[in-house]
Parts: structure tokens; C-alpha cells; sequence
């Protein structure tokens, strides 16, 4: 358009559109090579395509193949074991037949219980506090993150903590050390857990519940808690299953036993303790055949426990969902 | 601590442990840690990214709804919901590895992956045995079975951080790149891989610090030599397993050796979590800001 005038007549602004209206008229994807988009697997760029995603679901796939390989192999090795025995006797000598871990089943639910009483009222009131600190503490950040770093903090280093602080204070192996060293790996879990839950909490219920002349500490107790209580049990039950299967703070703070945990109708919580995790571990390393079928059925009985634990955690945390 | 005063910066670099002439090095045992969960977490990326982008990517819901729509039932009010919760499930069974406490894998990898892989090492130790990976052969418990246990343990972690990252990708990257034509892998490569790095790096640097301080089933597969190997086939030894098979049998002369190692340890792991908690926390902040 290079018109000699600088403002064009009536005229030839006319022609202008006219010529516009047909150069729109004309296809506007002339030149573009349509075939660039084309899918067809004789394509390179389809072709890699379809071989990239055959490939991650392959992947995908065959990282679930163990999970059901352990399963299969713990109902199919562990089920012939299966029987009540397992439960009412104790574990047998080298070269005994039959026997069970009776012992080792009640062991593991104390331990894991003496960890849950100390860990939940601490860990949900620091949940609390980080929740309701205001954002810019310098104590409630620096708590988050150690928190979050000892989420990852090795399970055999509990057991040498509790080692050095409770089974040489104490003069020797027990029930309660047990219970302290599977406390620290609970007690992140439960922090973060509850923090994110009570946080979840809508803010206008809170504001609502001061507004009606409650006192902090009444609309912690009595809106924040009651609210997010789905959120926090989620977080136990995690933590609960976790603390279950782990063996290696167990080895050398309980170590193990063959024998009940009352004796002369006395509990006694500071002897050598036996778990189920640890009666695995040593049972795994033992050449008879009858003490390798015995770790294959406890094994299944630790993972149902721990499933079924993880379960109804996932099923506190649905209901919150459909609050 | 008397063992650091005693043993100073040689139990760091020593190769031998011997409690009798009260010699004690943890080179092996370090160099083993590092091997092994390096590792692992070369394969458990691998395959947990891999999970992550099918996860993240809606391939099961696609398949599901493909299949739901050749028998006309893709918007049925029971049948329609199918694709959303086989994606829930497949999260839940990867999470599942997860809970499945580490002493059973290390049952199952003692008497299942260890028959199972046995002819195949032992075949590629005859095959190619100048080659330093293959340079012995597998008798029992070993490096591999320990990684191969060790990755899959590590696995759940690298998914479920991957998969967050990549799910909060804001969705108009996403669009935009589908919108210049891109295939699906285009954009998963392109765009999506590069904007969730951040967030995928911290899951795997956290990984590999719950591979470094992972205990049971590295005590019960490595095979506890205290041994200086590339030979994936070799027993070897780690600080974690060093720690549960000799502390509850240790004596009064042995403990603080064994609180040395386990500074030492906890100092590894320590700066390993930290750098992946910070890691995680930019990534969070940077996909705050956007």
C-alpha cells in the first residue's frame, strides 16, 4: 500500500478492504505443511511418542511387580505357618518344632504403645503452636524444618541415641528404650501431620469462635482440635505403622527375648523385649528351616498389621475429605 | 568423644576393623554406603520418574476411559467415575511399597531376589568377568540384590514428590504446548520435566538420604565384608548395617568406635536431608510466586 497521497480518497480505501477481504479469502494455512502434524506411527516425532509412553508404562508396571511379588510370597510361604499356635506359645530353641511368637506380637504392641503415649500430645500440641504461630517466627520455621530433616533421619541412629541415653543410664535393655527410640522416628511425622491438618482448618471458623467471646486456648480445645481431629489420627495411624515395622532402633534397646513380658503375674517393662520385627531379623539369619518358616509368618502378620493400620489412616483422612 | 581423640582423622581413611589389635577404619564401610545408595537411586529415579509422569500424565484414567467408551459407558454416573479412582488406587499401591516395613524386604530379597538373580550374575561373570562391574561372582549376599532391594524401597519417595511437582506445573504451560502441536512427549520433555526440576531433585536428594541411613535390609543382604569393591557381585559393607550387626554384641571398648561411625553417618545423612528439605522449600516457593 504506497499511496503518492497521504490521506487516502474514499475510493481507494474501498479497493484497500476489497483487497483484503480477498486476500482473507484466500486460504490463510497456505505453505504450512500439514503432514509436520500428522500422527502416524511412520512419523518420527509420533513414533517416539508411542515408543516413550510404552516405555514409562512398562516401567510403571514392573515397579509394582515387587509389591505384589512380596504379597504373593508372604501369603504363599507365611499361610502354611498360619495357625493359632502362632499366637499363644513362644518362640522355639534351635531344632524345636512348632512354636510361635506370642511374645514377640505383645511386644511390639507395647512398644509401639509406650512410643504413641509419649509422642501424641507432644507432637499435636507442637502442631498446634506451629499452626497458630504467626509467619514470620523464627522458632516455629526453625522447628518445621528440623522436623522435616528428621523425617529422613536414619532409624538405627534413634536406637544409638536411645542406646546411649537410656540403656547405659538405666544399666540395661528394656521395653521403655524401645518404646523412646521408636518415639523420635513417630514424633515428625505426627508434628507435620497435625500442623497441616489444624492449618486446614477454614480461619473464619476460628475468627467466628472469638468473636463469640471465646478465649484462645477455648477455640484451640474446642473448634481447632474437634476439626481437625480426622487429620491428626491420619497422621498417628501413619506414624503408628511406621514405628511398627521398624526393626532397626528395636536391635540393641529392647534387643530380644524368649520369654513372656509378665512373669509371676508381673509386667515388668524393664527387661529385654521381644518384637516382631526383630524376631524376623534374627530368625531370617538362622540355617533351620522351622525358625525361616517362622520369620516368613511373622512377616505376613507384621505387614497386615501395618497395612491395615495404613488403611484406617487413609480412611480418617476421606472423611476429612468429605467434611 | 575418646574414640575421635584415639582414632582421629585415620578412622575416616583406615581400611581395616579389627577390635583385637584395636585398629579401626571406616573406609569400606563408607565408600559401601555411598555405592550402594547411589545406585539405587539411579535405578529408583528412573523408574519413579518414570511412574511419576504416568501418574501425572492421566495414561491409566485415558486407557480406562478409551475402554470405557467401546461399550458406550464413559459418562454412566457409576462407570464415568472409573478412570479417577483407578489413578487413586495406582498412588495408593506405589504409596503401599512404601509402608511395607524394610526388614520384610529384606526377607524377601535374603531368600527370593537372591536365588532368583543368582544364575544371571554368576552367568555374567563368566561371560565378562574383565569387565570391573562383573569381577566376582555372586555366592549369597552381595551389592546388587542389596540395591535392587534398596531401590524399590526408595521408589515411593521419588514418586510421590516427582508426581507432586509435576502435577503443579500450572496447567497453561501445559495447553500452550499441546496448542503448538507438541505430542505429549514433546511437552513432557520440553516443558513439563524442566519446570518440576526443582521440585524432582529435592525428592531424589531426599531419597538418597533415606537410602544412606536405610538399615535392615542393607544388614541383611550386603553381606557385611568389610570390603573395598566396584564388583557389583561382592559382599560388601555399609555404616548403617556395620552399626545393627556389631552394637548389640559390641563391648565396652567397641562403643565408642561404633558412636564414632554413627556421628559419622548422621553427619552425612544430615547435610543430605537438609539440602533436600531447602531444595523443596525453593521449589515450593518458586511455584508460589508464579
Amino acid at each position: 500500500m504506497s499511496s503518492p497521497d497521504p490521506v487516502p480518497s474514499r475510493h481507494e480505501h474501498e479497493t484497500f478492504l476489497h483487497r483484503v477481504e480477498e486476500e482473507a479469502a484466500v486460504n490463510p494455512f497456505e505453505g504450512v505443511d500439514f503432514s509436520e502434524l500428522e500422527v502416524s506411527l511412520y512419523r518420527p516425532r509420533t513414533l517416539l511418542n508411542a515408543i516413550l509412553s510404552c516405555i514409562v508404562t512398562g516401567m510403571t508396571l514392573l515397579a509394582l511387580i515387587p509389591l505384589f511379588f512380596v504379597l504373593f510370597m508372604l501369603i504363599w510361604r507365611g499361610g502354611q505357618k498360619l495357625s493359632l499356635a502362632l499366637f499363644t506359645q513362644l518362640p522355639p530353641a534351635p531344632l524345636e518344632q512348632g512354636g510361635g511368637f506370642g511374645n514377640a506380637i505383645i511386644g511390639t504392641l507395647i512398644m509401639v504403645g509406650i512410643a504413641t503415649i509419649l509422642t501424641v500430645p507432644l507432637g499435636v500440641f507442637t502442631g498446634v503452636y506451629l499452626a497458630q504461630a504467626p509467619g514470620d517466627s523464627k522458632l516455629a520455621s526453625g522447628v518445621r524444618f528440623s522436623a522435616k530433616v528428621l523425617t529422613g533421619f536414619p532409624s538405627i541412629l534413634a536406637g544409638v541415641f536411645a542406646y546411649g541415653a537410656i540403656v547405659l543410664t538405666t544399666g540395661g535393655y528394656s521395653a521403655i528404650a524401645g518404646g523412646i527410640a521408636l518415639a523420635i522416628l513417630m514424633l515428625p511425622t505426627i508434628i507435620l501431620t497435625s500442623e497441616s491438618a489444624i492449618a486446614m482448618v477454614p480461619a473464619k471458623m476460628k475468627e467466628a469462635s472469638i468473636g463469640l467471646g471465646a478465649t484462645n486456648t477455648q477455640s484451640v480445645w474446642m473448634v481447632l482440635l474437634p476439626t481437625a481431629m480426622p487429620g491428626i489420627l491420619t497422621g498417628v495411624m501413619l506414624a503408628i505403622a511406621r514405628a511398627a515395622g521398624e526393626t532397626a532402633p528395636l536391635l540393641f534397646t529392647a534387643l530380644f527375648s524368649n520369654y513372656w513380658l509378665i512373669s509371676h503375674g508381673q509386667l515388668n517393662l524393664m527387661q529385654p523385649t521381644a518384637s516382631l520385627a526383630v524376631l524376623i531379623y534374627n530368625f531370617s539369619g538362622m540355617p533351620f528351616k522351622n525358625q525361616v518358616e517362622l520369620a516368613w509368618a511373622g512377616a505376613l502378620i507384621l505387614v497386615a498389621l501395618v497395612l491395615i493400620t495404613n488403611l484406617i489412616g487413609q480412611s480418617f483422612s476421606r472423611q476429612q475429605v468429605q467434611q | 568423644m575418646p574414640a575421635f581423640r584415639e582414632h582421629g582423622l585415620a578412622f575416616l581413611y583406615g581400611r581395616t576393623w579389627d577390635p583385637n589389635s584395636n585398629v579401626y577404619g571406616i573406609l569400606p564401610e563408607m565408600w559401601g554406603t555411598l555405592y550402594t545408595s547411589l545406585l539405587a537411586l539411579l535405578f529408583g529415579s528412573l523408574f519413579g520418574v518414570a511412574a511419576a509422569i504416568f501418574l501425572s500424565e492421566g495414561y491409566m484414567g485415558d486407557t480406562v476411559f478409551k475402554l470405557l467408551k467401546m461399550v458406550n459407558l464413559q459418562f454412566h454416573p457409576f462407570w464415568g467415575k472409573l478412570p479417577e479412582r483407578c489413578e487413586v488406587l495406582l498412588k495408593n499401591l506405589i504409596e503401599l511399597l512404601a509402608a511395607v516395613p524394610s526388614v520384610v524386604y529384606g526377607l524377601w530379597g535374603l531368600f527370593v531376589v537372591i536365588p532368583l538373580i543368582r544364575p544371571y550374575c554368576n552367568w555374567l561373570h563368566d561371560k565378562c568377568g574383565w569387565f570391573p562391574l562383573f569381577s566376582t561372582d555372586l555366592s549369597g549376599p552381595g551389592i546388587l540384590p542389596a540395591v535392587i532391594v534398596l531401590s524399590i524401597m526408595i521408589l515411593p519417595t521419588i514418586t510421590a514428590i516427582s508426581r507432586d511437582a509435576l502435577v503443579s506445573v500450572p496447567p497453561k504451560l501445559r495447553m500452550a504446548a499441546y496448542g503448538l502441536g507438541a505430542t505429549r512427549w514433546e511437552t513432557i520433555l520440553g516443558v513439563l520435566l524442566p519446570t518440576a526440576s526443582r521440585g524432582i531433585f529435592g525428592g531424589m536428594v531426599l531419597a538418597f538420604g533415606r537410602a544412606l541411613g536405610e538399615t535392615m535390609a542393607l544388614a541383611m543382604l550386603v553381606g557385611n565384608a568389610n570390603r573395598l569393591t566396584v564388583s557389583l557381585f561382592s559382599p560388601a559393607n555399609t555404616l548403617a548395617a556395620l552399626l545393627a550387626n556389631t552394637f548389640p554384641e559390641a563391648g565396652p571398648k567397641d562403643i565408642p568406635v561404633l558412636m564414632y561411625a554413627a556421628l559419622v553417618l548422621l553427619a552425612i545423612t544430615l547435610v543430605v536431608n537438609m539440602i533436600g528439605a531447602v531444595a523443596l522449600e525453593r521449589a515450593a516457593a518458586k511455584a508460589e510466586a508464579k
